[in-house]
């Protein structure tokens, strides 16, 4: 057992400071568990959002040591607690108080890109048949816990405050997993290109290093994105082809007419 | 008076899990004004940690399974003290949906005929649960949010409802703050649909997160409706014990459906010593027998690792109590030996159990493809819940819907693994419809004003004492856990009249207590004060859930006492119903339990 010391982010919109406490450190203890010793022996108003407290539901995110961390997967015996520990809220998005930050953009954001729409059922009982092999890229997308630590790290939304015309990482694999899903016929490139401004992504890779689901987020959602984009909107060739056959078949064919639905969803 | 804001809509569904986004999902489609109400972000709620499946008898991997099979499998595992209906139409209607799920862009893991993947679990006679690998909460909430965000439902995210408002017998809408600002807020509304989970925050070692407090228990019992089987609290038999910080997260079922094994710290299998005689018939009596099941043999008999929870529960605990245990007070489970039977089984287990490995690599520094889990029980899931009617969902009040774990019934006097998620669609659906046309066929109702103006006076009493109070203040995090440690210690697993009446004393207390909760700060998303609101709701029903256990002398199912540890024929067939008496004082009473009409009987039979 051993005493820390943490700073912790205290304040509202209107702005904060850093203040100690101090707690005792047990075994096995996580951060968000300090974390909650601490509102309810000194600090009972100390805001913190948290729910499942096993790295599933996406809640407890933060910046710890200014790492972007869920609080409740980060082991204090991880931690060098011979310095303070600081723990902050997560800075692409405005502060409410203390820890817990205003994520609403996000929610806003999700409606805006276009859902699910699956090609007619395969089998009278109204149900598709989909092999495993094709689902295994879309279920590692589906891992995402919407934890926001991907967006927390983007620096066009970060740095740049690109809400506007960036969806950033996260609605990027959004769009990826409804995308590459077997059973979608939607088309999302025109929006991708235009309105959730795939091109900001230059690719640093950040979002991925923060995952804690490790969804390789750059490699396997937003870069095969970006390849999809650039083959309809500026590869001379699959232009003139479109121009002769028309617009969609060339980038992404419907499934329901290209037969062997699976060879739809490859590269 | 403190100002709020006012909303109208014709249906108010209160939780944003699986069973109020279902809810909130039908009542839309049919075309009601829907208000959806969560003490969350959209998409956090408890059904994100469920992880082993959807029970539902699509029949895809054993084609001998059908709805009458899952529906006997379910009153078998509830001790045929079920709202038969409700067993009935939840094992008729979870296939379909499931495959609507899919129609919305789930995507559940699949056969090698590539259709839904089916698994194992405790108390099922077949496969039966469609999964994504043990993340199948997330899955299936993600998947209704994603739907459901483009039905025009309009989602009050992070507010609490503390009253539901009456216009004589109906419900009229309800009242509660916002969490962020602390700021009121009114809902006038047709009807409301309760989804507000369970009470697991009423124990100290649970598998539950902290908005489990009880919430739509404890509103539909102050607006008058009736509570039923509160004595049955599900105890899951696998929750992490060690580090300290994590005890109670829990540990899927599906390791065990996957071939995982309990052990004592004697090495033996100490499952196959006690297997109940309702269960002879379908249990593998050696392990090679019950090592093949969970690997799809169809002649097989399932290992006695997958009897009913309750039943491995209280064997966990008994070889703790005899000196058997694993170093930290509870067993060990094991799936790293099925490297015996298989090549490649850490990749294996990987693939199967992602979550696991990874919850126990990072929280335990574990490794579970090479070394046991260190297992025992949690508390983690209430039977006993608002009384409805099974095909509407309606409570005893008018307008007044319940569907999920806040609503009691469905599954007796214990809940099988995977009928939760499966519960939570089916009768997430039925409430959502039956309230639409409830608020449809019904003229709008007037929230009684005084009403209003009490709650205000009472919800801010905890910050307003804070001045008042000084240094002789009550924290409610105390008493949270002073109530967690009553509960767990004296209406846990293992019971007896002396410990529950200990228990209601003590609870009594801790209402006084509660009633001088200090919460410092000011109303600006403040814990403190939330959880000494939190509070009424987790004492009545910590209330309920002693004074009912402490009346029934018998053991069933979940409620096991050492003082009466058999089944008595006479307490089988009645059921406990909790109501607010006329004084405002708890009241009991024993009301027959709904007999199961010949032709569901027939069934239940044929599959004895």
């Amino acid at each position: 057992m051993s005493t820390a010391t943490f700073k912790i982010w205290r304040g509202d919109a209107k702005g904060g400071e850093f203040r100690d406490y101090e707690t005792e450190i047990t075994d096995g203890m996580v951060v968000l568990d300090a974390i909650h010793q601490i509102q309810a022996e000194s600090a009972n108003d100390l805001a913190v959002r948290w729910n499942c407290k096993a790295g599933k539901c996406g809640s407890c995110s933060a910046e710890v040591n200014g790492m972007p961390k869920l609080m409740c997967m980060t082991r204090m015996d991880t931690i060098d607690v011979d310095k303070p520990v600081t723990v902050e809220p997560i800075k692409a998005f405005p502060t409410t108080k203390d820890l817990v930050t205003d994520v609403s953009w996000n929610f806003e954001v999700k409606k805006k890109i276009k859902k699910f729409k699956p090609r007619p059922p395969d089998a009278e009982d109204g149900t598709w048949r989909v092999a495993q092999e094709d689902v295994d890229r879309v279920q590692e997308f589906r891992k995402c816990i919407e934890c926001f630590l991907c967006q927390d790290v983007c620096h066009v939304l970060r740095d740049h405050q690109k809400t506007e015309e960036f969806i950033g990482p996260r609605f990027l694999v959004y769009a990826a997993a409804l995308d590459m899903h077997p059973l979608d016929t939607e088309d999302r490139l025109e929006d991708l290109k235009d309105k959730h401004g795939i091109g900001f992504c230059n690719i640093t890779k950040c979002c991925t290093h923060v995952c804690p689901e490790h969804i390789t987020i750059t490699d396997n959602a937003i870069i095969p994105l970006k390849e999809r984009v650039a083959d309809r909107f500026y590869d001379p060739v699959m232009r003139i082809l479109r121009a002769l056959f028309g617009k969609k078949k060339a980038a992404k064919p419907p499934a329901a007419e290209a037969g062997a639905h699976e060879s739809t969803k490859v590269e | 008076m403190d100002s709020y804001k006012t909303f109208d809509y014709d249906v108010l569904v209160i939780g944003a899990g699986g069973a109020g986004l279902r809810a909130s999902i039908e009542a839309s489609g049919c075309g009601a004004s829907v208000g959806l109400v969560c003490k969350s972000l959209l998409g956090k709620a408890h059904t994100v940690m469920a992880e082993g499946g959807i029970a539902a008898a699509l029949s895809n991997v054993d084609g001998r399974d059908d709805w009458r099979t899952h529906f006997a499998d379910t009153m078998r595992g509830g001790q045929y003290v079920n709202n038969y209906r409700m067993a009935e139409l939840h094992a008729q209607e979870a296939p379909d949906r499931v495959r609507e799920l899919e129609a919305w862009g789930a995507v559940f893991d699949r056969t090698k005929d590539q259709k839904i993947l089916q698994r194992n679990f405790g108390g099922h006679k077949y496969p039966r649960l469609a999964h994504v690998g043990d993340r199948t909460g997330l899955e299936m909430i993600r998947t209704l949010q994603d739907h459901g965000i483009h039905q025009g439902i309009d989602v009050h995210m992070e507010c609490t409802i503390i009253r539901l408002l009456k216009d004589g017998d109906r419900i009229a809408g309800a009242f509660g703050y916002d969490r962020e600002r602390g700021k009121f807020r009114l809902f006038n509304a047709r009807a409301v649909v309760l989804a507000t989970g369970g009470y697991g925050r009423a124990y100290k070692i649970t598998s539950n997160s902290w908005e489990y407090t009880g919430d739509g228990h404890s509103l539909a019992y102050d607006a008058g409706a009736d509570l039923i089987d509160m004595e049955y609290l599900q105890f899951h038999p696998t929750g992490m014990v060690w580090p300290p910080s994590v005890r109670g997260i829990l540990v899927t079922e599906g390791v065990r459906g996957e071939g995982g094994v309990l052990r004592n710290s004697e090495g033996e299998r100490f499952m196959f010593q006690d297997i109940p005689d309702l269960y002879k018939n379908q249990t593998a009596d050696n392990p090679e027998e019950g090592w093949i099941y969970t690997q799809g043999d169809k002649e097989a008999r399932r290992p006695p690792e997958l009897l009913t929870r309750d039943h491995v529960a209280r064997c966990i605990v008994r070889e703790v109590k005899e000196g058997r245990g694993s170093p930290h007070g509870g067993v060990f489970l094991d799936i790293s030996w099925i490297k015996e039977k298989i090549e490649n089984a850490p990749e294996h287990i990987r693939r199967k159990l992602p979550s696991m490995y990874h919850q126990f690599k990072e929280l335990a520094n574990l490794d579970i493809t090479e070394e046991p889990m260190e297992v025992g029980p949690t508390t983690h899931y209430a039977m006993g819940g608002i009384r409805v009617d099974g095909d509407t969902q309606m409570s005893s009040v008018p307008g007044l819907f319940a569907a999920g774990e806040c609503a009691g019934g469905m599954h007796g006097a214990n809940r099988l693994g995977g009928n939760s998620l499966s519960d939570l669609l089916v009768f997430g659906k039925r409430a959502g419809e039956y309230a639409a046309s409830f608020a449809k066929e019904n003229d709008g109702a007037t929230v009684n004003e005084t009403a209003v103006a009490d709650t205000i006076k009472w919800a801010l009493e905890p910050i307003e004492r804070q001045e008042a109070a000084g240094s002789a203040s009550e924290s409610p995090y105390q008493i949270q856990y002073d109530l967690q440690d009553t509960m767990q210690e004296l209406v846990g697993i293992v019971r007896n009249q002396a410990e529950m009446d200990e228990a209601v004393e003590k609870i009594a207390a801790l209402k006084q207590r509660a009633d001088q909760a200090v919460a410092p700060g000011n109303r600006e998303y403040n814990p403190g004060w939330h959880t000494a609101l939190d509070l009424h709701n987790l004492l009545t029903v910590s209330e309920a859930v002693a004074k009912t256990a402490a009346q029934r002398k018998e053991s069933r199912g979940a409620h096991f006492r050492e003082d009466y540890p058999e089944k008595s024929e006479d307490w089988g067939g009645n059921s406990l119903v909790v109501r607010k008496g006329g004084d405002g004082e708890m009241e009991i009473t024993r009301e027959p339990v709904m007999e199961v009409p010949a032709e569901l009987q027939e069934i239940i039979e044929e599959n004895r």
